[in-house]
């Protein structure tokens, strides 16, 4: 099968779709099309193809639009997808492994600095047990030297009602989290 | 002088709402011969019928007139209602003040009373002169005629002649069946579909209830319900039956061959041949367009093979009388004409089929023994390309309905497909998928689990052969994109149609049908296996495209309103019919003409022209072609026409 207007045909790649199967452990093939993934994802506004779409795509095998889209990045992996989704598809855990593909092909990541985000974020994990969110965000901003994205005004915003503790609070396992860290090193 | 009480029901606010009924109802109980008028909320309610019962019982009525709504709502409850108290009920009649008067003038509530007035003014008119009249109780003949011997056919004909009435079947082609015998597997439980039908043409054969006539078609039909008079014509099949034991020596003996329409073009029959080796009853028939014996008289193999000596040359076709009481329509479908679908390619692509035909693809009995085969090169199609609404929901230029079956049937033969070839791949195009039956649904998601069906939701735009493949363009509407598949086969499901000749059928039995050719029904919910004409029931495609488990289901119900009808020792029939003067008719035949359900009939020893009570259905087409006046309508007449005419101006 060919994709596109006659003159901009492309060859259909089956193993894309077999890949992306494997990878995620999910069947891929379930999906009807109802909606009820993009209906409730929080982030589904600002992707730019929506997460059933990302599986229509992946069964119609289109490879470089999907690891190269916003989509795969900005998921924040809440997993209310896969909690509603009638065929027991977990796009969550499919995202990852689209986020992987991509990696290991050497896709440029469509958002700005959001390896560097997610870096952040583990560093963080890696040094608490659990995200603080200021010294996450302080790393960002050094890492990134980004200061206009706008995370600062909802941060201070957060900071003012209490829901940001200045001082991180670690958790009791910390030699554990470290093993697990460890582990998957490996 | 007569009694007469009028009754006026409010029906909620739907009357009282624009209609004053209180003052309507103290106006008639001033009119000289009312002796009661009264209003109630809900007449066709218990308490607003044991008002009139009371009424006829303590004021001895001899008329009535319900104010309410359209006669065809209540009028037989009413007329029940003064039956119940030795009235005759067909001096109970009906004022519409509902749909003629308060529905529409709700706005202007003087004039809608006083049209309410008017309107019970007319009828009581009317009831002053209505006849006293029994309803007309006609005999039955308990037999039944089941025409078409598909799987609708076949199971009314078993489970009328199982309730112990004589069934006569009749089937246009050599053999039970119909398209169930050429399908491969029926979903959702994909069990071979002819093994399934041969259990049931096996027992039509041996019921001992069942007349069976195949390769016979119903020539004529007159009568009504409980006596219809029949003529079938026994076509000729060069072949004594009765003699013949179907061993099949003059088929391997006929030296012609021909495209078969059983195996929908994929394979060859003889001039001489059974519609297909297991079919019911196993006999086969000359085509005389074929065999040589008839075309230039060079051959006669067959009769000199046949051990039973039982070839006739000679035979002609047989007519055949029966009378029967009622009529099952159980004609079926069939597909879409292929030489109309000039955009799929049909017919100019070799490798574009239809869904039957890949179910003779697909049948281990068919012309490639159950084999996927590309009908051009006989090559192993590895890129498979189903198509879905072909003809089916295209209002502008095909047929705007749903055929129905055609989702699941891709489905299937898309599964079929894969388990057979599992390096290929099916691409299905479809605009939606209806899947609503007992386990079709997860037959489908199954399949699609299974088999990794690729559904592309969008019709093609174009179908074209390219360098040995069949080239289609496309649109996935899911992501919007353009998509081209060079395929190496095609399969259309295309749409149900009825099937041939069933207009010309319906018009013999005096039956509707709807713009497609569809036998239409008495009520869609209420009546769904009658037909508008009495007598005559519907069973199978032939009243809507079904799949096989509806249309068994079909033709079970329309049994069992069969065995209805043949368990009453009379039927009755409302007397409101046409009589005729026979001191004025002057015999010139206009009437019988104009009639439409043949009740109208000269009597050469009169000289003048009579009813037939139980054919006629008070329509009133004689009674106004008549230039002589002689024609009236019981309780209809022109005297009280007139009358009821000049009350209200």
């Amino acid at each position: 099968m060919k994709l596109g207007t006659l003159a901009e045909a492309e060859k259909m790649d089956s193993s894309f779709l077999e890949e992306a199967k494997k990878r995620s452990g999910e069947d891929l093939n379930l999906c009807y099309q109802c909606l009820k993934c993009t209906a409730g994802c929080p982030t589904a506004p600002y992707m730019d193809i929506r997460p059933n779409n990302i599986i229509r795509m992946i069964q119609m095998g289109m490879k470089e639009e999907v690891l190269g889209s916003s989509a795969i990045w900005l998921c924040v992996s809440c997993e209310t997808c896969g909690t509603r989704c009638p065929n027991k598809i977990d796009i969550g855990v499919l995202m990852d492994a689209l986020r992987e593909m991509a990696m290991e092909e050497g896709i440029a990541a469509k958002e700005k600095n959001i390896h560097l985000f997610h870096e952040a974020f583990i560093q963080s994990v890696r040094r608490g047990g659990r995200a603080h969110e200021v010294t996450m965000l302080m790393d960002y901003i050094l890492r990134s030297r980004d200061l206009m994205t706008g995370s600062l005004f909802p941060g201070v915003r957060l900071f003012l009602k209490g829901k940001f503790p200045l001082l991180p609070s670690f958790i009791k396992g910390r030699g554990e989290i470290k093993r697990i860290f460890e582990r998957c090193k490996k | 002088m007569k009694k007469l009480g009028v009754f006026i029901c409010h029906c909620g606010v739907n009357i009282a709402g624009s209609v004053d009924v209180k003052s309507v109802a103290e106006k008639m109980g001033k009119v000289e011969d009312v002796v009661h008028s009264t209003d109630y909320i809900y007449m066709c309610s218990d308490p607003g019928q044991q008002l009139i019962r009371e009424a006829i019982q303590e004021k001895g009525l001899d008329g009535v007139v319900v104010a309410c709504c359209s006669p065809t709502m209540h009028e037989n409850t009413f007329r029940k209602a003064v039956k119940s108290q030795g009235m005759n009920p067909y001096r109970c009649e009906i004022a519409n003040i509902r749909e003629q008067c308060s529905w529409v003038h709700q706005r202007e509530k003087e004039k809608a009373t006083q049209k309410a007035e008017e309107i019970i003014s007319a009828t009581l008119e009317k009831v002053r002169r209505n006849e006293q009249l029994e309803a007309i109780s006609v005999a039955i003949n308990r037999r039944v005629l089941v025409v078409g011997g598909g799987i609708a056919g076949i199971t009314a004909a078993l489970d009328i002649a199982d309730g112990g009435y004589d069934v006569v079947l009749i089937e246009r082609e050599a053999a039970l069946g119909g398209h169930m015998a050429q399908l491969s597997k029926t979903f959702p439980e994909l069990d071979p579909a002819l093994s399934s039908l041969l259990v049931r043409t096996m027992e039509v054969e041996r019921h001992p209830k069942i007349h069976l006539y195949c390769y016979s078609e119903l020539e004529e039909s007159k009568g009504y319900v409980g006596n219809f008079d029949l003529v079938i014509k026994k076509k000729a099949t060069y072949v004594d039956w009765e003699k013949c034991n179907g061993c099949g020596l003059c088929i391997e003996h006929c030296p012609v061959e021909y495209v078969s329409t059983f195996e929908r073009g994929l394979g060859m029959r003889k001039a001489i041949d059974k519609l297909y080796p297991q079919g019911v009853p196993n006999r086969p028939v000359i085509q005389k367009g074929h065999c040589l014996y008839f075309v230039d008289g060079s051959c006669k193999k067959c009769e000199e093979v046949c051990p039973e000596k039982a070839i006739r040359f000679r035979q002609e076709d047989e007519q055949i009388t029966e009378k029967v009481g009622a009529i099952v329509v159980a004609t079926g479908y069939e597909l879409y004409p292929r030489e109309q679908l000039g955009e799929y390619g049909y017919g100019e692509i070799p490798d574009v089929i239809d869904g039957l035909t890949f179910e003779r693809m697909l049948s281990s009995d068919g012309p490639t023994k159950g084999k996927i085969r590309r009908p051009s090169d006989g090559k192993v199609p590895k890129e498979m390309v189903f198509i879905q609404c072909v003809a089916s929901r295209d209002p502008d230029r095909y047929m705007p309905y749903c055929s129905r079956v055609c989702c699941m049937v891709t489905a299937k033969q898309a599964k079929i497909y894969k388990e057979q070839i599992p390096d290929g791949q099916p691409y299905i195009f479809y605009m939606d998928i209806r899947s609503d039956c007992k386990g079709y649904e997860e037959f489908l998601q199954k399949a699609i689990e299974e088999k990794g069906l690729l559904y592309l939701r969008g019709r093609v735009s174009r179908v074209f052969q390219d360098d040995g493949k069949v080239r289609i363009l496309g649109v996935d509407t899911l992501t919007g994109r353009m998509v081209e598949v060079a395929a190496d086969m095609v399969v259309l499901a295309t749409a149900m149609i009825p099937s041939e000749g069933v207009k010309d059928l319906a018009a013999k039995l005096r039956a509707t049908v709807d713009r497609h050719g569809f036998l239409t029904e008495a009520h869609i919910k209420l009546y769904p296996v009658e037909s508008s004409t009495k007598g005559i029931y519907l069973a199978g495609c032939g009243q809507g495209p079904k799949d096989i488990s509806d249309t068994v289901s079909q033709a079970s119900a329309t049994a069992s309103k069969i065995q209805a009808l043949l368990s009453t020792d009379t039927l009755l029939q409302d007397p409101l019919i046409a009589y005729v003067d026979e001191l004025i008719c002057s015999g010139c035949g206009i009437c019988v003409e104009v009639c439409p359900y043949e009740a109208r009939e000269m009597d050469p020893r009169k000289g003048i022209s009579i009813v037939h009570s139980a054919l006629c259905q008070g329509c009133g087409a004689c009674i106004a072609a008549c230039p002589n006046n002689a024609c009236e309508l019981r309780n209809t007449r022109a005297g009280q026409m007139l009358r009821m005419v000049d009350t209200v101006i």
